[in-house]
């Protein structure tokens, strides 16, 4: 992308999308500058995977424009890497840790081609980069939660990729993981990538991103990390998921996102909000 | 050793030796795949679907490799695109087209006046009735199949294991699921004298979970799946010559004896199995 004038790595103009019947997301404007290290925040079905898929060009748009890094989405494949939510893994897969960073590399290698040195190299550092060296022969399955996102992180950075697209990339995994993962993010868009991750986690999102983009069917506000500090915008992103206790809001919405919640995870969202909103 | 010679001395056995061994390991190949594309009941519909193009083309008195490819890869397209198109899950899809299509091929067969024990013998497989141009022909398709999976190995796994981060990678996702769907429907063609249209699926998918239940590497994997899907076709065929009983039958219930074997011995499931090891 070096040889393009500086331009927006993403913008989404009066954009709409759904699934069957059903809009997700309607009049979305978002424009996110090259270098940025950008949250997406909101609540559960609020549009925050959603969004993702449609700048990696996984679903397509209703209605409306959208440019990835000068170009449909799509057209520029080999310069993002999307990383899904961990739900969406089957890890039971025969692969171990560095195959699974190996196949970072697998688009630009080509059919027919093995990897080469550059390739075995680029798993490397990648491997190196996340702290996974030791444990890269590990079946992918034998690796707990911080490991698998290590892993997968690790993928994404093999394929040198310009644009990161990260769903829950730090969800449910240990602090120290979360640390370590979120340095290489930063480091990355200091040089110049744009990094874009979904999280529930408003805490994580306020102390490790530069800017945030509330959003719940729609763009509700973008700004800074202090974006969520802001009670107007909390209360319109996430609505009756809110519990204020004195000056402080607490939302009440993600306390079941873990590694292991897909299948027995249950919503009780509604009875939380009914009875425990305790509004000043 | 002249139980393991005499045979040798008939044509038809050897014929039937190579073919099966043949049709062993491509079905090895693409059932490890298949397994882990959870595809397991697709591979038992293909083959069902494939019957009314044999009884077709004995009708029409076309070389039943026509017939069978077109009903097979033909159904194989339809069920990919009504899934895609239906809102139906694909297994309720593959449920309507297997029988439909296996009714059908049942009525045609009912419309020929006289008994015919070729068309049995699609159904139960009768390797020792495979002539020297079925063979030419059988091994054609082979080097077709086995020549995809060669050029294509890599783009196959990485869209088996993580399709969405595959496609946003820019590898074409759906064309690949449609390449290997009509990779499943050769496979079958390849397969049907051998081992006819019932017991096809076991060809497929039983080297490959025996593989699955020993191996933690998909090079690994594919390598046992290999190595039984060659193996139990020569022990079969043996069993058979000299038990006097159905060939397709023995091979089989020989690799089902395999699977049975690593089930009870292997290393995350068997009577003897390590503690496993988890990180952190």
């Amino acid at each position: 992308m070096s040889d393009a004038p500086v331009q927006e790595a993403v913008v989404l103009d009066d954009v709409a999308v759904g699934y069957v019947d059903r809009p997700v997301l309607e009049h979305v404007d978002l424009t996110i500058e090259p270098g940025s290290l950008t949250a997406v925040v909101g609540p559960n079905g609020g549009g925050k995977s959603t969004l993702l898929k449609l700048i990696a060009g996984l679903i397509r748009p209703w209605s409306g424009s959208i440019t990835v890094l000068g170009g449909r989405p799509g057209e520029h494949a080999g310069a993002i890497a999307y990383v899904p939510q961990a739900e969406a893994v089957d890890w039971g897969f025969p692969v171990a840790a560095i195959d699974v960073v190996m196949m970072g590399r697998y688009p630009r290698i080509g059919p027919l081609r093995r990897p080469a040195a550059a390739d075995h190299r680029a798993v490397a550092a990648a491997l190196e980069q996340v702290g996974m060296m030791e444990l890269a022969q590990r079946q992918i399955g034998a690796l707990s939660g911080g490991q698998r996102r290590r892993i997968f992180l690790a993928r994404a950075l093999a394929s040198n990729p310009d644009l990161y697209l990260l769903d829950e990339p730090v969800t449910g995994v240990d602090n120290a993981t979360q640390e370590d993962l979120m340095a290489v993010l930063d480091a990355e868009a200091r040089a110049g990538k744009t990094v874009i991750a979904t999280t529930h986690d408003l805490a994580s999102a306020a102390q490790h991103f530069r800017s945030i983009v509330a959003i719940n069917r729609t763009i509700i506000a973008q700004g800074d990390a202090s974006l969520v500090l802001d009670a107007d915008v909390l209360l319109r992103t996430y609505g009756g998921h809110l519990l204020y206790v004195g000056e402080r809001a607490v939302v009440l919405d993600d306390a079941h996102h873990h590694d292991d919640a897909a299948g027995g995870e249950a919503h009780h969202h509604d009875d939380a909000a009914g009875s425990g909103r305790t509004r000043r | 050793m002249s139980f393991i010679q005499e045979p040798l001395a008939y044509e038809f056995f050897v014929r039937a030796l190579e073919a099966s061994i043949l049709v062993g390991l491509v079905c090895a190949v693409v059932g490890t795949y298949m397994v882990l594309r959870g595809l397991a009941f697709m591979g038992d519909a293909l083959s069902h679907s494939a019957f009314p193009g044999v009884v077709a083309a004995y009708l029409l008195k076309a070389p039943f490799y026509l017939g069978a490819t077109i009903a097979a890869i033909g159904t194989a397209l339809a069920i990919g695109y009504i899934t895609r198109r239906g809102r139906l899950r694909s297994d309720t899809t593959i449920g309507v087209l297997f029988a439909g299509m296996f009714a059908f091929g049942i009525f045609l067969f009912s419309t020929i006046p006289h008994y015919v024990g070729d068309l049995f013998g699609f159904l139960f497989g009768q390797p020792l009735g495979i002539s020297s141009s079925d063979l030419v022909a059988l091994t054609i398709l082979s080097v077709i199949v086995l020549g995809i999976v060669v050029v294509l190995w890599k783009e196959l796994l990485y869209s088996t294991f993580d399709p969405l981060s595959a496609a946003a990678a820019g590898l074409p996702v759906v064309a690949l699921e449609y390449l290997f769907l009509g990779l499943i429907g050769l496979t079958i063609v390849i397969s049907l004298q051998a081992v006819g249209i019932i017991l096809v699926v076991a060809m497929l998918v039983t080297p490959a979970a025996t593989a699955q239940l020993l191996a933690d590497r998909f090079s690994r994997m594919l390598a046992i799946a290999v190595a039984i899907g060659i193996v139990a076709p020569i022990i079969g065929l043996y069993v058979s010559f000299w038990t006097n009983t159905a060939s397709g039958a023995v091979v089989v219930l020989v690799e089902t004896a395999t699977f049975l074997m690593a089930l009870a011995l292997g290393p995350r499931t068997g009577i003897f199995r390590r503690r496993r090891t988890t990180a952190e």
